[in-house]
């Protein structure tokens, strides 16, 4: 556990990092959230920034890291110009791998990640086990750390419709970006290619989730319309601009952890996802 | 007096003008090195003035001739003058030539004079409206000094007094002419661009005796397998040193700023200031110098820099503005006007280079479009297996399946676009009707790499590049015809040094060509009048002025020429990449042009670019409208009967439709 919090300069915030694909092609590169994550990394000044992966080590991992790694032109000094990439086989449950990786070797106050990869499970749940199984709080959803003081940090967090909530969280703490937050910087091909992976190695752990796992690919589900029933060219608008709200839905405030389960279970229920 | 005093004057100013020349040397060595033939190269020098240099100045008849005489008279007043004054050699004889040189040279002086009076915005003020007073000084005191050695005067003609004044005449004339030569005034632009036509960069820009082709327009490779070798320029000392050189060279004639589109668009470049910037970077210092014509809207004298310091700062005093480099449409307009000989793109791609390699700042949409390059093989973001599907009912040949033909079709990246799928679909009826034997690489295609390489990403380029050069070396063809004269200069000009050499044809010269052989007719024109936009990566690049006015022609269009056209033709706005990285400015570009249109009563412009197309749609109240020469080509066409415009491999194109569809 890191204990110089009181210096600001000694903030070391480690950037977990996944291996992109493009929507359209298919092709590696840095997945977008994860680079938002970095993007948000580099607004830090003065902290030490670590660039971690945790994976096979193969064609598709460099070019993906060597797209986060074109980001450091310019911040070589914060370390944001190598990546710490704990080799793992592709079959590997890397969450023991990555956090021993955090909290022995690389130390770090603050963890960013993405909310889910763009391949693979994407189920998003990596940071939340992390958080679990290295004890720190997490808190999701965030757009901006504002200030990181006598290890206390001032997050901004998003929330819909363009809405912000100032936070608070004592540090150590993983955070995960949002798709809103600052797009990435973009990726210079010489600080790629200086760029260095610095590869660990780690025990693998097999996955034995994965095993009974079927993949394949999704298939395209069909639209829901919005049905719109306007007279006016700025109504019109209006409902093209809109979120969908849901009209429903009810905020549950000092309930107890069971009550709230209680509530969303029942939710989930109605909604056809339990069943 | 004068005896005595004129060869020590004489001996002075050369040994200055020798030290001055050693340091101005060694201000341009601190480049980094580009191998030049030494000797061979200052052997071209007489033919490369007298020929490539004098057919740019010939443009401006009264200048070119003023120049003949003041530089002609001087050179050889200046020899004749240390053979008689400083040497005391034949002072008899070679009096007279001399005599007449100066003269000579003071008539030019009278005609630079004249021109000085009342200065057009694009020339520079300060030291030079001083010279044409320096070029007369000399002249006229080396003529009056001249008079007594032939016996015009008597040898003790005049008094002490007036010996003095002739003596202190010719003192400065020889201040400016030697010294200033050499230690950085006006007249500097004949010692370097002297050295610099021997030394250019692009030797092969030349005209040669054997009737070379005098054309050198492809941008030229960064070594990307060296680790080492820097990306791009990032400090004055990064260009080689025969580019700076180069820049010494400029004599602020304005002529590339008086042609320059984004100049005009108030957009903040000016080449002129630029080549200008340069040459403060090189020498260290502020701009504060310079006396002509600004970057629209950015003020004199804040801009320093210095060899090892970076042109465009991050933060503080920067010696350039990154947005001058972006305003750049790489038109070439500058360079054609350039009597120095000066490669303005050049310099400016370098530093893109450098700006995106380096420093990842594209400005705009430059860097979704780099992203976009290299995720998916096109500016756009388009699914690469999407490319034919403008085609789908047009059963077009596909390499993969015929493996050869005698016409590669290039479609380039406008199969994405609706406006420029017409263009296309133009062409291949003209092809067709022609019963040409041609097929296309289909989804294998990618981007030709020209908006990368103008965004200065070499690496996207050069990636591009040889996987395109792969997939065309499995098939076999005479020749790639394409409409887009982007993919055709760099499949031409730029792929070669990657390894890939094509006859490559713009499909107006293939049309032009078609016709000639009598493969295709046309119904002449009889609607409106017709202008034509020569694509600056067509004409200026590559030289083809005649084969879109041919094709016209062939139609029966008398074309209405636009006061700028040829190869002085003005930008549309859209090359470089400048229409993506959209600088802002007091006008925009393509409305210019389109006023240059309305000029010429035209309600139809003929274009060969899909580009050009597009910049010139999208002019609102645009006085004319936008046509492809494909277009008109195949509006013209006499089909003999409709059965002759089935292509003749139906088979083959059976197969590739269904791939298409599927
Ligand atoms: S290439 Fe064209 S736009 Fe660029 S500086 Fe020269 S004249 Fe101006
Ligand atoms: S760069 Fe060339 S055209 Fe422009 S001012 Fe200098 S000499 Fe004249």
């Amino acid at each position: 556990m890191p204990h110089e919090l009181t210096k600001p300069a000694s903030l070391t915030v480690a950037v977990l990092l996944s291996v992109g694909r493009h929507p359209v092609t298919g092709r590696a590169r840095r997945a977008d959230q994860d680079a938002r994550g970095l993007e948000l990394a580099l607004s830090l000044s003065a902290a030490r920034i670590e660039l971690v992966h945790a994976g096979p080590f193969d064609d598709a991992c460099e070019a993906s890291m060597r797209g986060y790694l074109g980001m450091s032109s310019g911040y070589t000094e914060t370390g944001a110009d190598s990546v710490t990439l704990v080799e793992q086989p592709s079959q590997a449950d890397v969450l023991p791998a990555l956090s021993h990786a955090l909290s022995e070797s690389l130390a770090p106050q603050l963890v960013i990640a993405g909310e889910r990869t763009e391949q693979g499970e994407g189920s998003g749940m990596l940071p939340y086990q992390l958080s679990e199984s290295l004890g720190w709080p997490i808190v999701g959803g965030i757009v901006a750390v504002e200030a990181v003081d006598e290890g206390v940090a001032t997050l901004l967090q998003a929330l819909p419709r363009g809405q912000r909530r100032r936070l608070s969280v004592r540090l150590p703490a993983i955070i995960t970006v949002n798709a809103t937050a600052t797009s990435p910087r973009q990726s210079a091909f010489g600080p790629a290619r200086r760029g260095t992976l610095a590869v660990v190695e780690q025990p693998a752990v097999h996955d034995e989730a994965q095993d009974e796992w079927h993949v394949e690919p999704a298939r395209k589900r069909p639209k829901r319309l919005k049905i719109v029933k306007s007279t006016s060219a700025r109504e019109r608008f209006k409902a093209a601009a809109a979120k969908s709200d849901g009209g429903g839905g009810q905020v549950l405030t000092d309930v107890t952890p069971d009550e709230g389960a209680a509530a969303i279970h029942k939710l989930l229920k109605e909604e056809g996802v339990l069943r | 007096m004068l005896d005595t005093l004129l060869p020590i004057l004489i001996f002075v100013a050369l040994a200055l003008a020798a030290i001055g020349a050693w340091r101005r040397i060694r201000l341009w060595r601190q480049g980094r090195p580009s191998p030049v033939p030494f000797f061979r190269g200052l052997a071209a020098v007489p033919r490369r003035y007298l020929v490539d240099l004098h057919h740019v100045v010939a443009r401006d008849k009264v200048m070119s001739n003023t120049h003949v005489a003041t530089a002609g008279g001087f050179v050889l007043a200046a020899v004749l003058m240390i053979l008689v004054h400083g040497l005391n050699l034949a002072e008899g004889v070679l009096g007279w030539p001399l005599l007449a040189a100066s003269a000579v040279m003071f008539g030019g002086s009278l005609f630079v004079m004249r021109r000085r009076r009342n200065p057009p915005a694009r020339l520079s003020r300060g030291p030079w409206m001083r010279l044409p007073w320096s070029l007369m000084a000399f002249s006229l005191g080396v003529l009056l000094a001249t008079l007594p050695t032939v016996g015009i005067l008597p040898q003790d003609a005049g008094s002490w007094v007036l010996a003095a004044t002739l003596t202190l005449l010719v003192a400065w004339g020889i201040a400016e002419l030697f010294l200033g030569m050499t230690w950085g005034g006006p007249m500097k632009h004949a010692f370097a661009g002297a050295l610099h036509l021997a030394f250019h960069r692009r030797p092969e820009r030349f005209s040669s005796r054997s009737g070379g082709e005098g054309r050198s327009t492809g941008l030229k490779a960064l070594d990307l397998d060296d680790e080492q070798a820097p990306l791009g320029v990032q400090t004055p000392s990064d260009f080689t040193w025969n580019q700076l050189l180069g820049f010494d060279a400029c004599v602020q004639c304005g002529r590339c700023e008086a042609v320059c589109p984004a100049f005009a668009a108030g957009q903040p470049l000016n080449p002129k200031k630029l080549i200008q910037d340069m040459v403060v970077g090189m020498a260290g210092g502020t701009d504060a110098g310079y006396h002509g014509s600004p970057y629209p809207d950015r003020p004199i004298g804040e801009h320093r820099g210095d060899p090892q310091g970076p042109i465009v700062a991050q933060a503080g005093q920067t010696l350039v503005d990154a947005d001058t480099l972006w305003s750049c449409t790489t038109c070439r307009a500058c360079v054609e006007e350039c009597p120095m000989m000066i490669e303005h793109v050049d310099a400016i791609v370098d530093m893109r280079r450098f700006l995106t390699l380096e420093q990842g700042s594209t400005p705009n949409k430059g860097a979704e479009v780099i992203d976009n390059l290299i995720a998916t093989d096109n500016p756009g973001g388009f699914d690469p297996g999407s490319r034919m599907h403008w085609a789908a009912d047009l059963d077009l040949s596909l390499m993969r399946d015929v493996g050869q033909a005698e016409v590669l079709l290039w479609l380039g990246d406008g199969v994405f676009d609706m406006r420029n799928q017409r263009t296309l679909r133009a062409l291949i009826k003209v092809l067709r009707a022609a019963r040409v034997d041609f097929a296309v690489l289909g989804d294998e295609e990618r981007d030709s790499g020209d908006v990368a390489r103008r965004l200065g990403d070499e690496a996207t380029f050069q990636s591009l590049a040889k996987r395109n050069i792969a997939t065309l070396s499995q098939y076999r063809f005479q020749r790639i015809v394409t409409c887009d004269p982007h993919s055709f200069h760099v499949l031409r000009n730029e792929y070669g040094e990657l390894g890939g050499h094509y006859t490559v044809s713009h499909h107006s010269t293939y049309i032009a060509e078609l016709y000639d052989a009598g493969r295709l007719q046309f119904t002449s024109w009889k609607r409106g009048t017709v202008t034509y936009h020569d694509p600056c990566y067509l004409g200026r690049y590559n030289g083809e002025y005649e084969a879109p006015r041919h094709v016209l022609k062939a139609l029966g269009i008398d074309v209405a020429e636009m006061t700028r056209s040829g190869h002085r033709s003005r930008c549309c706005g859209g090359g470089g990449a400048a229409a993506i990285t959209d600088i802002p400015g007091k006008q925009r570009i393509p409305d210019m042009r389109m006023n240059d249109v309305r000029e010429t009563g035209a309600d139809l412009v003929a274009v060969g670019c899909p580009q050009c197309t597009a910049m010139l749609e999208g002019v609102v109240d645009s006085p004319a409208d936008v046509r492809d020469i494909a277009e008109f080509a195949a509006d013209a066409l006499v089909v003999e009967s409709s059965s002759d415009a089935v292509p003749p491999t139906v088979s083959d194109n059976a197969s590739s439709s269904q791939e298409v569809v599927s």
